[in-house]
């Protein structure tokens, strides 16, 4: 399925997404990793101003390395999602309406996502060469003291990724170890 | 380390063994070395690990698991040939040295060399600026270091270098736990599977999973990160480790994580495990959980 997000991710297309889809996203992310989240969720809470819009946005929790010589980006693939649990909420409140990284969450997470009809997309961990090849620009908008972590808007085309867990709180993960667990 | 551990001490050979004179090594030849490995180790994923990886996309029964690892591989393929970092994630950079005894490193700090080294090689590589300057405070070096440097002193006059990247997705998914002589092998069994089990999706599966057992607190996850570091080709010489690590590697399979966490058979790529002797009240293990793209590199100097 082909995702437009620009740079919004339109209004239906959350509900559309079911658990276990993949998808090729073309438009605008806004990376956010560890110490960006803290830093939005911070100004959130302080009812201090944000550099940028969340409402609508997709964030792809990434930290990616420094563009070599006629690259766009360096390396870029996702960085595990669960770490970002505690401001989960306060993004999602701010209007974040996906969130790409990798790996599955706690169970309060699925909740979340369900709660504000968000979804999080999961990308292949480790594949940042191939991933960084989707990426047609580059540019830092907040934050630029954090070095790799800072807010970067980034153009994608193509990008792929798979529907961990959609807006009705169904979970890929979950269901993927049901189906193959054979023992404990 | 890792064979089986003699039950007295070995005798130290006496004077006559000596060398004249000490060899000179520099350490800006041990700078030069860290910075070469850091950027091949990130750049080139070793064959062991490839070769690895396309068996698992060979046997893998998901579908989907399938086309995750062939993803893998094309991406390990990329990176080699653009020579660009496989990963973003470049880690943090742990370095071995083994130093022969009758080595005398001369020309400067050999810590700062070493540090200097993993500046120089994020620069050249390309790397990413992982490392906080403090734990709490959080605020970026900008160049990459200081890595986690391990010294052993051993016979000889040469310097071994080794080189991990150790990307903290899986690194923060390692676990140790304290276990009692009654604890025994089902003990082990237990907390490792259930380490495997918890690290799930997050660690990057198909894993290698490195077992430290015995020793102390702290040298038994040292072991385990020894044991993560050891090529996948080569096994264990003792025969009853080998049977564990395989009888591990199964029970791991079982869980159905599969690669990426989005289910299938190979979890996990190898268990390895390395031991040491430890005290009579003791059994400490030690796991450190590696994710499917293991750096290291070694050189001799």
């Amino acid at each position: 399925m082909f995702l437009t997000i620009d740079p919004v991710l339109p209004d239906d297309a959350a509900e559309m997404l079911k658990a276990g889809d993949q998808v090729m996203i073309t438009g605008e992310l806004l990376t956010a990793r560890d110490a960006a989240c803290g830093r939005l969720a911070a100004a959130l809470k302080a009812g201090d101003p944000l550099p940028v819009d969340l409402a609508g946005r997709v964030i792809y929790a990434v930290g990616p390395t420094p563009a070599k010589p006629g690259q766009v980006i360096g390396s870029a693939g996702p960085t595990t999602a669960a770490r970002l649990l505690p401001y989960l909420e306060p993004l999602l409140k701010a209007g974040v309406k996906a969130l790409i990284g990798k790996g599955d969450w706690p169970p309060d997470a699925a909740t979340l996502f369900a709660r504000y009809g968000a979804v999080y997309l999961a990308a292949v961990g480790g594949a940042g060469a191939l991933i960084a090849r989707t990426v047609r620009a580059a540019e830092v908008i907040a934050y630029p003291d954090l070095g790799p972590e800072a807010v970067h808007r980034l153009s994608v085309e193509r990008f792929p990724a798979f529907v961990a867990v959609d807006a009705r709180g169904a979970d890929l993960y979950r269901q993927a170890r049901d189906r193959w667990r054979r023992g404990r | 380390m890792g064979d089986a551990q003699p039950l007295k001490p070995k005798e130290p050979s006496g004077r006559a063994s000596a060398p004249l004179s000490p060899r000179l090594v520099w350490v800006d030849d041990i700078r030069r070395t860290v910075a070469r490995l850091l950027v091949e180790a990130n750049v080139a994923i070793g064959e062991d690990v490839l070769n690895a990886l396309r068996q698992a996309a060979e046997e893998e029964e998901s579908e989907l698991g399938r086309d995750i690892l062939r993803q893998l591989v094309a991406n390990y393929d990329l990176a080699r040939r653009e020579r660009v970092p496989a990963c973003q994630d470049t880690g943090l950079t742990i370095v071995f040295l083994e130093i022969g005894q009758d080595v005398h490193l001369v020309g400067g700090d050999l810590r700062a060399a070493v540090d200097a080294g993993i500046r120089d090689g994020t620069r050249d590589g390309f790397l990413r600026n992982s490392v906080v300057g403090d734990p709490l405070g959080r605020e970026n070096t900008g160049y990459n270091g200081p890595g986690v440097l391990h010294v052993d002193i051993v016979p000889g006059d040469r310097v071994h270098v080794t080189v991990a990247c150790k990307g903290f997705g899986s690194e923060n998914k390692s676990r140790l736990k304290m276990l009692t002589p009654a604890d025994g092998v089902a003990g082990i069994r237990d907390f490792v599977v259930e380490t495997v089990d918890r690290a799930g999706a997050q660690a990057c599966p198909p894993l290698i999973v490195g077992v430290g057992i015995g020793g102390s607190f702290e040298l038994c996850a040292r072991l385990a990160k020894q044991a993560v570091i050891r090529p996948l080709n080569r096994r264990h010489p003792r025969e009853d480790i080998r049977r564990l690590e395989d009888e591990l590697l199964e029970e791991i399979n079982r869980l159905g994580i599969g690669p990426q966490g989005m289910g299938g058979i190979r979890t996990a790529l190898a268990v390895n495990i390395e031991v040491y002797p430890t005290h009579i009240a003791g059994l400490p293990v030690a796991v450190n959980i590696g994710c499917h793209s293991n750096r290291h590199m070694d050189a001799w100097i």
